[in-house]
């Protein structure tokens, strides 16, 4: 065994990498220790020794006395030079000057930039609209996520969310799923939370890890480094994998269960009926701390494996032993992901597995499920926008749209009711959308072919933010502005823990950072609240500070956090401090200074690094022992769903293909095939890092791994073109030989252009041609409007041909899809 | 003698080394420092493993790794070794590292040309 975290620590010399330091001189270089959140992104924030030199990045590598990823970088940091230094970095404000989808641009002044948006502001009140008809739209989980909203808060909307995301599927379901059954979210405990790490006395190795619909090594997704949970492994950990398509885990595994698309909650609900049949739960556990064992054994004792196995395409013995293997281990772990979301049972299955977790008292415990809270309490997201935006709020767009029942518990918009909005002017047009981070039309929206028509038909004025031209940009706005990436900026985060800053060590032409934008944007048109933060520094130390919380007329703490207690009434906190629970180490510093200088840019809060919070009193407002729940237990029925309009007894669904390819054999003779949406690799995060030439020599275009049989059947070979079909459009996608995948499944990669290509339509840098969102289609959501089926769409495929009609030329000059999809090949 | 020890059925083929030593060493398109070989993903459908799967990764030096000397020299890791996120390489004196071995992992020594 090669880990052994103490020697590890033993072995760094203190004085080469300057411990204690956070900037010195090196080799002519200034050397700055501090950590990297976007842009280039990611949805985490390793520590880095970034070597700067003329204003310049010269040289990044790791920093091993950073504990949160002891210097081991993924490739894309290790290349950030390339990022930082890149030749279509945008520089200046741009305003579009030939049609839009032209790609022809004339460079502006922020000034003459500030001047256009009030304008466009004007004219949309003057023709009666409200600020609600302005949509603003953030991207993943970076570096904007806490500062977007104030873009929506500058300009004075409600709706701020992700574009044509069906059911808010990423990651939202997973914390309404725990927070309906337990009040707090979950993450798999490899040491994260403790400054100590693998040599904490308190950790304890997991006997059983599942990965289960995710390859968290390359998705390094939701505040998670996949690679944390390599030591482990190491550590003799054992893995179940539950993935339609084989990974290093499943390779690794006692059991890979590659069960067919969409059909995990099946198999959660027969895992439990295995779990209650014979007993394997934690008695002790559940009679301290669970509500409604029993009712939840009734419930599952119907979802036999028998029936399981039918569905999910997995052996019934597979599952009964997978399923014990799991009940058996004293410390179980379920790293759960994605796939989690993008199905229409999502609610379902995340309560369900949340039910997984807590039957065997996987709960909180060393090498477990730890609950999770962001560090210092320093929450601030997609809602900051609610308590700021004023008047509007009340016009929000939500799943009441679509005609939802129960209480609203989603804090961002309903994306599927911002795409009505904008196609049909119900209840009200969309006039103006600013972007900010986020390349929705090469990446995030379903239906991208759609969402092309609905943006470019409705709204009026549009700008967008990033550091590139993007294609979104290309087709959509009016007005670009040029983004700072993370070496350029001064900021901090909190996603879970520790807090962390980000040092600003370069700037870069007129890029702005995204705190400066918000500023800049929030003094020209909503002064009386942004007077709060003179500069972006004000705005960095008010969010570590009080997480941007106001005091109410009542004198109370309004927090802008995601924290549903407070929704259903029974957060007492801090009733009347609007305060973080940060405290600088020196006082006579900032709080962003204090956290850069005072202790190398990161600090580990006490809460996080506790186990068993459930018994010290540290769940619940009221300062008792338990959960954060009305019953003040796990409630493994919960009774929180029935107050959200969602029942109580969860159940698996099919999405609409799924049930045509499943009883419809015409259909199936269409569309043999379901193509599995969003593979990851290890040189890209989502649609980034297309430009950095390292990352394309690895990775040059997209690929579609594919069974040896499908292949032969289909006479494809290894690096051959191919199209995928279904009945919303098509995509095409580079053959790649791969034995680890069922004969009828294709696992398709997501988020490709191609910035070297033509960025002006019909092409816009190849962003539609092998785009798998053009086989998606928007509406179709799980309970409550959340979940959507990204990962389980139906299609069929055949060689591309010389000639054949690039989807970028039908989306854009033939009116879309819809007339050839039909016909026969 | 100095050299990497590598437990390589942990290694995840994450390219961390390849490109931590492609920009210490300035190389450019297709030359590498070091190269990870992949093999599989294959199911055995002969001998004792029959019916598990083999894929695995596996580092190897190329004529351009000087093991880093600069930087060792300066008290650093070697890069690839400092950025494995796998935490399967170890540095150091072949007869210390030779230590680890436990017969859980398939390991490998890597070890450059003397310069
Ligand atoms: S891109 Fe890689 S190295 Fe950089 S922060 Fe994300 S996971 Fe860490
Ligand atoms: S020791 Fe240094 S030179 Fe050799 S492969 Fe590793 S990074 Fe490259
Ligand atoms: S860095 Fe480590 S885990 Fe990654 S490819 Fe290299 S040897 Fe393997």
């Amino acid at each position: 065994m090669i880990i052994d975290y103490e020697e590890f620590e033993n072995s760094i010399d203190p004085k080469a990498y300057h411990k204690g330091e956070w900037r010195w001189e090196e080799d002519g270089c200034t050397v700055t220790r501090t950590s990297h959140y976007s842009a280039p992104g990611c949805h985490d924030s390793c520590g880095l020794l970034a070597y700067t030199k003329d204003n310049k990045l010269v040289k990044v590598e790791g920093d091993p006395l950073d504990p949160a990823a002891n210097g081991r970088l993924c490739m894309r940091c290790l290349d950030l030079v390339e990022a930082a230094n890149n030749k279509d970095r945008l520089k200046y404000p741009l305003k579009r000057v030939g049609e839009r989808g032209e790609n022809k641009w004339e460079r502006i002044s922020w000034d003459e930039a500030g001047e256009m948006i009030k304008a466009a502001v004007k004219k949309l009140e003057d023709e009666g609209y409200g600020h609600e008809s302005i949509f603003v739209a953030n991207g993943t989980g970076r570096n904007t996520v806490w500062q977007v909203p104030l873009v929506a808060a500058a300009l004075k909307t409600p709706n701020v969310g992700a574009t044509n995301l069906s059911g808010q599927s990423c990651y939202a379901p997973r914390i309404f799923g725990t927070f309906a059954a337990m009040g707090d979210y979950l993450v798999t405990d490899v040491t994260q939370a403790c400054e100590k790490r693998y040599s904490d006395p308190k950790w304890e190795v997991p006997d059983v890890l599942v990965v289960w619909g995710n390859e968290p090594l390359k998705s390094n997704a939701d505040g998670f480094i996949g690679h944390w949970l390599l030591p482990a492994v190491q550590m003799g950990t054992k893995i179940i994998s539950i993935d339609p398509v084989l990974t290093w885990w499943g390779a690794r595994a006692d059991y890979w269960l590659p069960i067919r698309p969409g059909t995990d909650e099946a198999l959660a609900l027969a895992w439990l009926n295995v779990l209650t049949q014979e007993d394997l739960v934690d008695h002790e556990f559940i009679n301290y701390w669970c509500a409604y064992y029993d009712e939840l054994k009734e419930h599952v004792a119907k979802f036999t494996p028998a029936w399981a196995a039918e569905i999910s395409d997995v052996p019934e013995e597979d599952i009964i032993a997978s399923a014990r293997m799991y009940g058996s281990a004293p410390k179980g772990a379920i790293q759960w992901g994605l796939a989690f979301d993008t199905q229409v049972s999502a609610m379902e299955m995340c309560v369900t597995v949340t039910d997984l977790m807590a039957v065997c008292g996987n709960i909180d415990k060393p090498g477990t499920m730890k609950i999770i809270r962001n560090a210092f309490d320093v929450d601030a997201g997609e809602s900051t926008s609610d308590i700021f935006c004023g008047s509007t709020f009340n016009k929000k767009l939500t799943a009441a749209v679509f005609g939802c029942e129960g209480m609203e518990f989603n804090g961002s918009v309903d994306s599927d009711a911002v795409n009505v909005a904008m196609e049909s002017g119900e209840p009200y047009p969309i006039k103006m959308m600013w972007s900010q981070s986020s390349n929705a039309l090469a990446c995030m929206a379903f239906d991208a072919p759609r969402t092309y028509r609905a943006i470019k038909d409705s709204v009026e004025f549009c700008v967008y933010a990033d550091p590139y031209m993007t294609p979104s940009a290309v087709a959509f706005a009016d007005l670009v502005l040029p983004v700072s990436m993370s070496i350029e900026r001064d900021s901090a985060r909190t996603w879970w823990t520790p807090l962390r800053t980000m040092k600003k060590c370069t700037s870069y032409y007129e890029a702005k950072s995204d705190e400066e934008i918000v500023v800049w944007l929030g003094h020209l048109l909503n002064p009386e609240v942004f007077n709060r933060w003179p500069t972006a520094m004000d705005l960095v130390n008010d969010y570590i500070e009080t997480a941007l919380a106001i005091t109410d007329e009542n004198g109370n703490a309004v927090k802008p956090g995601f924290d549903l207690s407070f929704d259903l009434g029974a957060d007492q906190r801090d009733a009347y401090d609007i305060h973080t629970k940060f405290r600088p180490i020196d006082s006579s510093k900032t709080a962003f200074d204090d956290l850069t200088e005072s202790s190398c840019g990161y600090r580990y809060d006490e809460w996080n690094d506790t186990y068993e919070k459930y018994d010290k009193g540290m769940l619940r407002p009221d300062g008792g022992k338990g959960f954060n729940t009305p019953t003040g237990r796990i409630e493994l029925i919960s009774t929180v769903l029935p107050v959200w309009g969602i029942d109580k007894y969860p159940v698996h669904h099919e999405n609409q293909q799924s049930v045509k390819w499943l009883n419809d054999p015409e259909y199936r003779k269409r569309y043999p095939l379901y193509c599995i949406n969003g593979s990851r690799s290890y040189e890209f995060f989502h649609s980034e890092q297309r430009q950095m030439e390292t990352m394309r020599e690895f990775h040059p275009e997209p690929l579609v791994k594919m069974n040896p049989k499908t292949a032969e059947e289909y006479g494809l070979k290894e690096g051959d073109w191919v199209w995928m079909e279904n009945e919303c459009g098509r995509c095409m996608q580079k053959v790649t030989i791969f034995e680890g995948i069922k004969d009828y499944c294709l696992s398709a990669e997501h988020g490709w252009w191609f910035p070297e290509q033509e960025g002006a339509e019909p092409n816009l840098f190849g962003a539609l041609d092998c785009n798998t969102n053009n086989l998606t289609h928007v509406y179709e959501t799980g309970s409550h409007n959340i979940g959507a089926p990204r990962k389980t769409v139906c299609v069929r495929i055949y060689k591309v041909r010389p000639g054949d009609t690039m989807p970028g030329e039908q989306v854009t000059r033939l009116g879309g899809f819809r007339d050839y999809v039909n016909r026969e090949y | 003698m100095k050299g990497i020890l590598v437990s390589y059925d942990f290694c995840t083929g994450c390219h961390s080394c390849e490109v931590a030593c492609k920009k210490e060493l300035g190389l450019g398109k297709e030359e590498y420092g070091i190269k990870i070989n992949e093999l599989g993903p294959h199911k055995y459908e002969n001998g004792k493993k029959t019916g598990t799967w083999e894929w695995t990764f596996a580092p190897m030096l190329t004529k351009a790794c000087d093991l880093c000397a600069s930087r060792t020299e300066q008290g650093k890791m070697p890069m690839c070794v400092q950025h494995c996120q796998a935490w399967c390489m170890a540095y150091g004196e072949l007869d210390e590292l030779v230590k680890k071995l436990d017969g859980k992992s398939r390991y490998a020594f890597l070890t450059p040309l003397e310069s």
